[in-house]
């Protein structure tokens, strides 16, 4: 080969790999996440699972938020006022605001969302039977008024426990209330990607560059909503083993809420670090007291006498780094925690159940628990629970479903025989329990209520008392008479509290934001 | 005419030319299975196992099901403490470790050998049973023959795992549904053999005399047609068995086989396998005693295909 | 050919129709109420009564047997009730994941165990015979996942040369692709290697006892070409047809592959389906792969025309 020849090839080679350097440097930069569940229901109104609800935080953006320290921050709101009667607010909306499909936001979109909301949260239903009338003053401005004054106003409008109200384009939000919405523009940070959403494989945000973020630090989920990857991916792993392998080997960059299984191991990895994205949470097991047999409730109380919360709660998080037992639902350290738990400790009484289901004529029906076989987060607690009410009794049918088919089924209102459930076990988050009035599952209005659909007036009650209530004093009283109101009609009983971790791959992933939802925002990946 | 291709799931597993010629009298068969390596290997295995399943109350086991979480994760012979859920403890030492409830593998696997060994019988007495009956029919009378053979031809085109979990999620994860779900595929190759069987067989001149002398339809198929019938069934039977073990180990692992607390080989798996990497024997035990059992099935049935039938590979059309 | 082929085709239809009339009873004749299950969640009395009407429930079985297969005929596989999508979307989806999974395997497959057992049937009784068939009956026995987690466990995470789990797809570059798929290939291969090894050595050794075979070597044919050209050739149909059948066994085998290695295909969309009790789902794949099964032998039919020109049609 001349010398020519050889030149020339070298030049050719060396501009081939000049010309391929920028593409490289241009790389999106995507952001892995493994999701703590797959993503198959799209409306976060509609259902109250967390990953939906962690979706509709990307997308969404809501009218006021929580900071880190607990407090309501105007977010999709620039500036509020209160009438001097307490009856009376108005809203205006910052600047900036447009949906992903370019519309702007306006009042109707709001007020129209509200209502949707409305219909279907707890704290939602009891803010529109006190409110009088929401009007829009003008596309930016809306007026909220009220037949008495509602003091947790900002509270429900930034909640994000169960369903927070998130705001969607009018039209989307004319879909009624019990059918899903069948669209998912929105007007916060991501922006979902329709076209290559695969359920049970992917699903896939980008950054929205539009987005108008407020100035202020991000905290909770409130501040400045900035995001600093271009593109995020949920890649849906069902296995607790597959999903730590895949971390230590860099093929995702987060594990949202690391499976307590593999919690020692991905400690001693140096490759991984822990973050925490959501403060503590805590289980409950929540029963069915619409059909048989739990809506005679000595059977629910005689059931919720058989739990173990210690034996439970280290089946489930294995390291007691991980977990600690609490026979209150409010969270220990909390302004309402209390030691007035009726008749339940958390640790098994398997003769008074035994005596109690006797009493009240158990005809050993058979107890179907709707059991989420491969969330690795909660598959562990039945089978112990499913041990335990046999000692205590009771005959049971452990059904084995996937998270989402869970989710669908805990909403079927069958006897249990048909299709229904009788007890299931989920997880709540901080900021969930700690007021008896956002803890979305006591609820005593039958039907209209929160999954178990109890009727017990005396607990609607009390909680309206609540609501009315001027002093803390009074408050505090209250809401240990409101569990052991809750206890004694068998709506639920308290697993305990755990630490939610999330895994990220050390010295890649930085910039977490605790808040007390998944956020994804302020998330950096090198 | 095309021949149907032998869609048999029997591998041969010796070589068809050293077969030994076939035996005639009865005893001669018995000598003949208890010389042959394959049948005395694969028997043997089997009749352990099948020992083990039975005895299994007393060999070093505890309910299957109890959960202790305190003792979760113990590595194999590990000389542990067990506490039920009712708080009664005693000393135990977890011959193949425990899984993450507590569980004590050992127990779980051998009372999992029950289920197995009954899925595999069940299955496989089913699936002879209606497949003999349909390859009689079909063998004998042409005119159900057209039909039937294309009903089995359907059944064969729906692959077997996901009819057996499509009648699953039907119909529920009970045990009769699970042995019918891994039955009903295994039917068709079944009646296959059975009916080239009797075409091989239905014009020998015996069965035209008997035919001839008006001997009822029934007599004429019990006493000539189906003693021939007998060996390749066996034979077939076998591999039968050895599939549907497998078959069931699958759907326990996929999570749509039985109930989950049923101790059953691919329940274990299942949950063991969320923690693989730090503790492998959750998988690996009953993996290689999952892998023992069908593979001794599959011995026994070659070194039976050896001895009483070596023209099987040539019948399965 | 065409002629035959056009015969063939005409043969299937009967098939198909056993299928799809199967397929049909099943979800039928099962307890509780289809509407039920394809409304599922959103089970208010009219939701129930409108699914009823529109999957004509109210009329006789053959009635809706025609309609259904009507739908069917025109490509209408019904929605997933519980994402709402259409299940043809969702089957399209993921498609190209388990034709990767399964057509590489098969490549790998036939690769490795037509000339390992040739070469075995040749070599008959010595020491490569005798450790073949012990490897593959142990093969054919250890179940797909147990080797898959031993290959995860080893390739994986104690030696890092290849993923842990997932799929790309082979637009995005053919080398990711082809690491993706490695485990999971070679972990299926196993399996259908031992079979395939086995049919292919019984066939060689029993044609290598053939008559044909004495003259070649007499004629002074050299042992490599008596082998690949003429007792390979000769034992070419039953070599085709435990492929054909294998074909058939990697569908099982696939969907506890990709459970095991995450790999987003049909098989895991399978599992997901069931556990989620979507039966428009599960019909529509179980359809998928019948019609699947039933071309493969067409195609294997084919290929007898190929291999042996003895057989006529």
């Amino acid at each position: 080969m001349s010398i020519r020849k050889i030149i020339a090839s070298l030049v050719a080679s060396m501009s081939l790999v000049a010309l391929s350097v920028p593409v490289y440097a241009q790389e999106p930069k995507i952001l892995r996440v493994v999701p703590q569940a797959d993503l198959k229901i799209l409306d976060p109104i509609w259902t109250t699972a967390f990953v939906t609800r962690n979706h509709g935080y990307a997308i969404y953006d809501t009218l006021f938020g929580i900071d880190a320290q607990g407090k309501v921050q105007p977010q999709m709101v620039g500036s509020y006022s209160k009438g001097t009667d307490n009856k009376t607010w108005t809203f205006t909306l910052r600047d900036g605001l447009a949906f992903h499909d370019g519309k702007p936001v306006t009042s109707a979109d709001v007020i129209q969302s509200l209502r949707r909301w409305g219909a279907k949260d707890s704290l939602g239903q009891r803010l529109f039977a006190a409110l009088k009338s929401i009007e829009a003053k003008n596309d930016k401005t809306f007026v909220m008024t009220f037949n008495e004054p509602f003091s947790l106003l900002l509270e429900a409008l930034s909640k994000p426990a169960s369903v927070p109200p998130f705001i969607m384009p009018k039209a989307v939000a004319e879909t009624p209330p019990d059918q899903q919405i069948g669209n998912n523009v929105g007007s916060g940070p991501f922006i979902f990607k329709t076209d290559e959403y695969r359920p049970g494989e992917r699903i896939v945000y980008v950054k929205n560059t539009k987005y108008v973020p407020r100035k202020e630090p991000a905290s909770g989920t409130a501040g400045g909503k900035v995001v600093k990857v271009d593109r995020m991916e949920w890649v849906v792993l069902n296995d607790a083993q597959t999903q730590a392998n895949a971390l230590r080997n860099g093929e995702v960059d987060l594990i949202e809420w690391v499976p307590a299984e593999q919690y020692l191991p991905l400690k001693a990895d140096p490759a991984v670090e822990f973050a925490n994205m959501v403060p503590k949470g805590s289980f409950a097991l929540h029963v069915n007291r619409l059909v048989a047999p739990f809506n005679n409730p000595k059977i629910a109380q005689a059931a919720i006498m058989a739990l173990n919360q210690e034996a439970m709660l280290r089946a489930q998080m294995v390291s007691k780094d991980l977990y600690n037992t609490n026979a209150s639902f409010y969270p220990t350290g909390s302004p309402y925690w209390t030691d007035k738990t009726s008749y339940f400790t958390g640790k098994p009484q398997f003769e008074k159940a035994r005596a109690l289901l006797k009493e009240a004529g158990y005809k050993n029906e058979p107890i179907v628990i709707l059991y989420p076989s491969n969330f690795a987060v909660l598959n562990k607690f039945p089978p112990v629970l499913a041990a335990l009410l046999k000692q205590a009794g009771f005959n049971v049918d452990l059904q084995s479903m996937d998270w989402p088919t869970l989710v669908a089924r805990r909403a079927v209102k069958s006897p249990s025989t048909q299709g229904g459930w009788n007890l299931f076990i989920t997880g709540w988050n901080l900021p969930d329990t700690v007021n008896p009035l956002f803890y979305a599952p006591i609820t005593g209005n039958g039907e209209k209520g929160w999954f178990g659909w109890a009727t017990d007036d005396e607990l609607e009650r009390l909680k309206d008392q609540f609501l009315k209530a001027e002093t803390e004093d009074q408050r505090k009283a209250l809401a240990a008479s409101i569990q052991e109101r809750v206890y004694d009609a068998g709506i639920l009983a308290p697993i305990g509290e755990y630490r939610q971790l999330t895994a990220i791959r050390k010295g890649v992933v930085s910039g977490i934001v605790t808040s007390p939802v998944g956020v994804f925002w302020g998330i950096t990946k090198n | 005419m095309t021949t149907m291709p032998p869609t048999s799931s029997a591998i041969p597993l010796g070589p068809t030319e050293d077969a030994q010629p076939k035996p005639h009298a009865r005893r001669s068969v018995g000598k003949a299975l208890l010389s042959n390596g394959a049948t005395r290997w694969g028997g043997g295995v089997l009749l352990i196992l099948v020992f083990m399943a039975a005895l299994a109350p007393w060999l070093n086991t505890i309910d299957p099901t109890a959960i202790d979480p305190g003792s979760s994760n113990l590595l194999p012979w590990t000389h542990g403490e067990f506490t039920s859920l009712s708080g009664e403890t005693q000393s135990h030492l977890f011959v193949l470790g425990s899984d993450s409830l507590g569980r004590d593998i050992w127990s779980r696997a051998l009372y999992g050998a029950r289920v197995s060994l009954v899925v595999g019988l069940a299955v496989t007495a089913l699936a002879v049973a209606i497949g003999l009956g349909f390859g009689l029919l079909a063998g004998y009378f042409r005119r159900i023959d057209g039909v039937l053979m294309r009903v089995m031809d359907g059944v064969m085109a729906i692959p077997a795992i996901l009819f057996a979990v499509s009648l699953i999620a039907l119909f529920g994860g009970t045990l009769p549904v699970v042995v019918f779900a891994i039955a009903v595929p295994e039917i068709p190759r079944v009646a296959r053999l059975v009916r080239s069987v009797v075409l091989g067989v239905r014009e020998e001149p015996y069965v035209e005399a008997a035919i001839a002398l008006d001997t009822p339809t029934w007599l004429v198929l019990v006493r000539h047609i189906l003693p021939n019938a007998i060996a390749p069934l066996i034979i077939q039977a076998t591999y039968v068995c050895a599939t549907a073990i497998l078959v069931e180990a699958i759907l326990s692992f996929l999570g749509v086989g039985l109930p989950a607390e049923t101790a059953t080989w691919g329940n274990i798996m299942a949950e063991g396998r969320s923690q693989f990497n730090q503790y492998p024997h959750n998988v690996l035990a009953p993996g290689l005693l999952l892998a023992l059992t069908v593979l001794s099935v599959n011995v026994m049935g070659d070194g039976l295909r050896d001895v009483l039938d070596p023209k099987f590979n040539k019948r399965k059309g | 050919m065409v002629a035959f082929l056009l015969r063939r085709l005409a043969a299937t239809l009967p098939v198909l129709c056993v299928v799809a009339l199967i397929v049909f009873l099943m979800t039928r004749l099962s307890p509780g109420d289809p509407a039920a299950a394809i409304v599922g969640d959103n089970a208010t009395t009219e939701n129930l009564q409108r699914v009823r009407s529109n999957l004509g429930l109210t009329q006789s079985l053959p009635v809706q047997f025609v309609k259904w297969s009507w739908k069917l005929l025109h490509g209408d596989l019904g929605e997933s009730f519980f994402t709402k999508r259409p299940v043809t979307e969702l089957i399209g989806q993921r498609v190209e994941p388990t034709l990767a999974l399964a057509g590489l395997t098969l490549v790998l497959t036939v690769l490795i165990a037509v000339p390992l057992g040739a070469l075995a049937a040749w070599r008959h009784g010595g020491v490569l015979d005798r450790t073949l068939m012990s490897f593959s009956a142990l093969g054919f026995s250890i179940p797909a996942f147990v080797t898959g987690y031993c290959l995860i466990w080893l390739f994986a995470m104690k030696l890092q040369w290849l993923p842990v789990q997932g799929y790309v797809r082979i637009g995005e570059g053919l080398l990711p692709w082809l690491r993706n798929l490695a485990l999971p290939a070679t972990t299926l291969s196993i399996v259908y290697t031992a079979l395939i090894a086995r049919v292919t050595r019984a066939a060689v050794a029993e044609a290598l006892t053939e008559d044909f075979i004495r003259t070649a070597r007499a004629k002074g044919v050299g042992e490599w070409r008596v082998l690949m050209r003429h007792a390979l050739a000769s034992a070419a149909v039953p070599i085709i047809t435990v492929i054909g059948i294998g074909v058939a066994l990697l569908i099982g085998g696939v969907v506890v592959t990709e459970s095991v290695f995450a790999i987003p295909g049909l098989g895991s969309l399978t599992v997901d389906a069931v556990l989620s009790r979507d039966f428009p789902l599960i019909q529509g794949i179980t359809l998928f792969f019948s019609v699947i099964y039933v071309l493969v032998n067409l195609v294997v039919d084919l290929c007898y025309l190929v291999a042996d020109p003895r057989i006529r049609y």
